[in-house]
């Protein structure tokens, strides 16, 4: 079984971000950036499945400029085999971004396709139920355990009313929650062995998909500030200060 | 200009985020239609009727359709979706499973879990967990969106007759097979939509001092939340959870209890009326967006609160 991770390069999840004071969007110059963290969940599934010998071989795949790389090196530290950059200069939107992973999947023929269930910074929640329609293959969204038996998928879902179960068929597309797994730490030996790991580069051009923009971002602002409240001294000033001041209990 | 609203609903009840999706829709449009799709539903269209701003109901009612698999239940959207200008769906994990599908299969770039409508073709969405507001606008032939449901109110479920329509249920092959849900059953208030939350992190300890914060949550009526922390560490389940992953709560009243405050949590719950944060590390971010901070331990905390809500009852009854 070959197994296909698809990975964002988003800002780090601890970094306070700032609204470009043009409002055109969030500054993503000098600042900290990180493999998007469900899709690290993704990562891990798919070592593990490699380490359980269900997976023969494990691809990682990033779609970004150059710098992008990192996030793959990452991903490699990690366990993943080898890994392919697609070549945009421009960010994609979700549609754009799960027809270009179906080109890779096309190239690539893997049996299951993992990715994070969103992404954090345009918190769409798109991709891996594009790719799933796209592929026509079976989709498992927000998933929080994977149990593979031959061509058998068990998946756990989490919905809004607690868990759903499911059993389906490979090939499928599974997007992963963040308590699908504990992600590793790449250990030192790991980094530098994942510099000598292959990292194919495609140009996205040559994918001959459309990648134009379809939403046009008018401004991007900050969110309105709460004002800053009080401390109280104890319980009792509390109460009152919600049935009186508050009303609201 | 028409709207198609798909319905969230559970075969015998629309879910409230149905509701707040419909008023969603009523911004853009009078001509709203809503669709539902699920097994053994004559009663539950019968009763939708009398949604005054629905002008039509569209319904499929198919065993098929029992359990929502999006693969089943998208051909029957796109197959719909020519006669309209505007698909909304709610921004549920319903919601969030379904439309993007219907993205691939009319070739449009959804736009996901809006917070407010400019116009008919600009909407407002929340990026990077609330911490930037992004306003977007699109000229594709039809707009599809996902909404948030604590981002609108609630349309008035009386005073309507609408027409319903029925449609036919389009065969689809689908290898996934659904097995079962575990659903929590609680008579408290249902997160989404409660005026009162009470939620509970990692301070809690373990799952049975949550048992404090649902005898809290049942003296307020309110309902009970968790960071990720507390679910993460097993105190509470999944469902529980609110934030940037979890569900967007917005109540009148939201109690945070031994919850430091990270962003993602914030993005969950900073739109609520009045926050009280309660925490014994005078430190911890979640007092800066509160209202009302009590720097104390919860376990003192919590009881205190019950036994002073007790004599506010005892007084006023």
């Amino acid at each position: 079984m070959k197994v296909l991770v698809a990975v964002k390069r988003v800002v780090d999840y601890k970094v306070q971000i700032r609204v470009k004071s043009d409002n055109t969007g969030v500054e993503t110059q000098n600042v900290k950036m990180s493999v998007n963290p469900p899709d690290e969940n993704a990562i891990e599934e798919a070592v593990k499945l490699k380490e359980q010998g269900l997976a023969s071989e494990t691809i990682a795949v990033s779609i970004g400029d150059e710098k992008t790389q990192d996030v793959l090196r990452t991903s490699m530290a990690m366990g993943i085999d080898r890994s392919i950059l697609v070549k945009s200069q421009n960010p994609l939107e979700p549609l754009a971004v799960a027809k270009t992973l179906k080109k890779i999947v096309e190239k690539e023929n893997p049996d299951l396709v993992l990715m994070g269930k969103q992404a954090i910074d345009d918190d769409s929640n798109q991709t891996g139920q594009i790719l799933s329609a796209l592929l026509n293959w079976p989709q498992g969204c927000f998933i929080s355990s994977l149990k593979i038996e031959g061509n058998k998928v068990l998946i756990s879902r989490e919905i809004d009313e607690g868990i759903e179960n499911l059993e389906t068929k490979l090939p499928a597309v599974l997007t992963c929650d963040l308590r699908l797994n504990t992600p590793r730490f790449a250990s030192l030996p790991n980094i530098m062995k994942a510099k000598k790991k292959p990292l194919d580069m495609i140009d996205i051009d040559t994918l001959e998909i459309d990648t134009s923009t379809k939403i046009k971002t008018l401004k991007v602002i900050e969110p309105p500030k709460r004002k800053a409240g009080v401390m109280v001294n104890d319980v009792k000033e509390l109460v009152e200060k919600l049935k009186y001041e508050a009303k609201v209990i | 200009m028409t709207v198609l609203v798909i319905a969230e609903h559970d075969n015998k009840n629309l879910k409230s985020s149905t509701l707040n999706t419909i008023s969603a829709a009523h911004k853009i449009s009078d001509d709203i239609h809503l669709l539902i799709m699920g097994k053994n539903i004559d009663e539950l269209s019968n009763n939708s009727k009398s949604i005054q701003l629905i002008k039509k109901i569209i319904k499929c009612d198919n065993e098929k359709l029992e359990n929502f698999i999006p693969e089943i239940l998208s051909p029957i959207i796109t197959n719909l979706a020519e006669n309209y200008s505007h698909i909304l769906a709610p921004s549920s994990t319903f919601g969030k499973n379904l439309l993007p599908r219907i993205s691939a299969s009319l070739d449009i770039t959804q736009i996901s879990d809006i917070i407010g409508i400019e116009s008919k073709d600009t909407f407002i969405r929340p990026i990077y967990a609330g911490n930037a507001i992004s306003y977007v606008q699109t000229d594709q032939k039809i707009n599809l969106i996902t909404i948030r449901p604590t981002s609108f109110e609630k349309c008035e479920e009386s005073g309507g007759s609408a027409q319903i329509e029925e449609i036919p249920y389009i065969d689809s092959e689908v290898s996934t097979i659904f097995v079962n849900r575990e659903v929590s059953k609680s008579d408290r208030p249902e997160l989404g939509n409660a005026r009162v939350v009470v939620s509970g992190g990692r301070g809690l300890e373990n799952s049975e001092n949550f048992k404090l914060l649902y005898d809290l949550a049942d003296k307020l009526n309110a309902a009970v939340g968790a960071s990720r922390a507390a679910v993460d560490s097993g105190y509470i389940g999944n469902e529980y959870q609110v934030g940037q992953t979890g569900k967007m709560v917005a109540p009148e009243l939201y109690i945070a209890v031994g919850i430091s405050g990270a962003i993602q949590h914030l993005a969950g719950m900073k739109e609520s009326k009045v926050i009280v944060a309660i925490n014994k590390d005078l430190e911890a971010p979640i007092f800066n967006i509160a209202d009302y901070g009590l720097s104390s331990d919860l376990f003192q905390a919590i009881p205190e609160i019950i036994k002073e809500l007790d004599l506010l009852n005892r007084i006023n009854s």
